[in-house]
């Protein structure tokens, strides 16, 4: 069958997959990712409306506006700001630092050079159709192919490790009255206060569906694999497709 | 159903890691560990920004249609009706504490004072934010006039408002933000002698910090040296009530 994976044999290799700066990082992240959305939701259920520019209460007119989050997502699970803010604000310094960190790690290790950057062709549009139909079809790489990234995997984690979570960082920065007055180019870069929550909440989504289709692949990619590899960094290669 | 089993795990998953969440924030250390990110966020902030960095200040054209007021809406105390109905002529300030020279300024006194004006943004901890011009007398110039002792360490802003639960307003705030340039005593807002519902006849603007640091209706201020034995002992209303951060800067 095509669209399952290709299933691994007892006999084929276990390979180091995942070095444990990517797997300590990795589980980090999936801590403090859950604890900031959840109490990230609690924090905007002190008020579910969100505005473009610098001001916007309920006398402006909001862009959109939502019930509030259910308990069953939000941290806690009754509505308490404070400790909603308590746990965001505590884990939001941790998380920062650590994607700092990585960042560092990942440049001069050169996971980036080695693992994340496109090579020469990758982009071409006929590669990068090859790659989006062979999502399609759930057909994963097997074989040593399976050791790096496709090029929809690196376009994703660039994005996300790039562009999403130091967005989410710097937008949730320009949220502080007292960032504003340290670092005022920040609230300037987004465009205002406001500008700056919506910001925070849309990238808080897309990662939110970053992080469904993520686990979806693993689901699909074979869970017990992909787990052990983000665990222990081993990995049973699949096997070649004859 | 292998898909329905998967998302069951996960909502089960999700619920158990937040109940989770919840119990550990019901340990005494696991809270006290919680609550100490306020020290890192004050002093991160306090080392990345100058003394006397200020908050952003708008062009007139970028204030808000409407300010929204938050928090009580009227006292509506018999002595604050009576001190409004006299145009808060019989109102005074105390200042009191650790000071030199304890003062009872009226508002009369305090219009004759230097003022500063200044268009500022007001960020409520809820997440909404209004822009509004405050004029006032910078809070420095009345703590020099009562010559303020150097064995202070915060001021203390009592208001005459009663909250839900029969309890006064009040507030503190550290030396720092005391003698920054914006924080003023503001008795207007765009233009406009300072409304009831907006916190008249006098409120603070501590500008670099949120909306509940920025006590209003304001009776007294008392210089002390620590905030313990005072309310609740945490620094404010809501630090007492609900666990608010004492430092408002994020």
């Amino acid at each position: 069958m095509d669209s399952s994976p290709a299933s691994p044999s007892i006999t084929a290799p276990l390979v180091l997959r995942h070095r444990w700066q990517v797997r300590l990082w990795h589980w980090l992240n999936a801590g403090l990712l859950y604890i900031l959305f959840t109490s990230g939701l609690g924090i905007f259920n002190a008020h579910p409306r969100l505005y473009w520019g610098h001001y916007g209460a309920n006398f402006d007119k909001p862009w959109l506006t939502l019930e509030r989050f259910g308990g069953w997502i939000t941290l806690p699970a009754h509505y308490d700001l404070a400790m909603s803010r308590h746990w965001h604000l505590a884990a939001a310094p941790l998380f920062a630092f650590a994607l700092l960190a990585y960042m560092l790690w990942a440049w001069f290790s050169r996971h980036i050079g080695r693992d994340l950057a496109f090579r020469r062709g990758e982009l071409a549009p006929r590669h990068v159709w090859q790659d989006i139909a062979d999502h399609a079809r759930l057909r994963f790489p097997t074989g040593q192919a399976a050791l790096r990234y496709n090029v929809l995997q690196k376009a994703s984690y660039v994005l996300v490790i790039f562009i999403a979570l130091p967005l989410l960082i710097f937008t949730g920065l320009t949220m502080s009255p007292g960032m504003n007055a340290a670092w005022p180019w920040l609230v300037d870069l987004f465009g205002g206060r406001q500008s700056a929550r919506s910001i925070h909440f849309i990238a808080a989504f897309l990662l939110a569906a970053f992080f469904l289709v993520h686990l979806s692949m693993v689901l699909l990619a074979g869970p017990a694999n992909e787990l052990r590899s983000i665990i222990t960094g081993r990995y049973r290669l699949p096997e070649a497709r004859p | 159903m292998t898909l329905i089993l998967n998302r069951r795990t996960l909502l089960f998953g999700a619920a158990a890691t937040l109940s989770g969440c919840d119990g550990l924030a019901r340990n005494e250390q696991a809270r006290e560990l919680l609550f100490s990110a306020e020290n890192f966020h004050k002093w991160a902030q306090r080392s990345l920004m100058a003394r006397g960095a200020l908050a952003r200040e708008f062009r007139p054209d970028q204030i808000s249609p409407f300010f929204r007021p938050n928090g009580t809406a009227n006292p509506n105390t018999p002595e604050y009706r009576a001190l409004w109905r006299s145009g808060f002529a019989d109102w005074r300030l105390k200042l009191s504490g650790l000071v030199g020279r304890p003062l009872s300024l009226s508002l009369a006194q305090l219009h004759s004072l230097p003022h500063r004006e200044q268009i500022t943004r007001h960020d409520c901890v809820e997440g909404w934010s209004a822009i509004g011009k405050w004029r006032g007398v910078p809070l420095s110039l009345v703590l020099d006039a009562a010559r303020m002792s150097d064995k202070a360490r915060y001021l203390v802003f009592k208001c005459a408002d009663f909250m839900g639960d029969g309890r006064p307003y009040y507030e503190s705030i550290d030396m720092v933000d005391a003698f920054h340039p914006q924080t003023i005593l503001a008795f207007a807002l765009n233009d406009q002698p300072l409304r009831v519902a907006n916190g008249a006849p006098l409120r603070l603007r501590v500008e670099r910090q949120l909306g509940y640091k920025h006590a209003k209706y304001l009776m007294e201020i008392e210089a002390v040296d620590t905030l313990s034995g005072i309310g609740g002992g945490k620094g404010g209303y809501w630090e007492d009530r609900a666990n608010y951060d004492w430092y408002a800067g994020i």
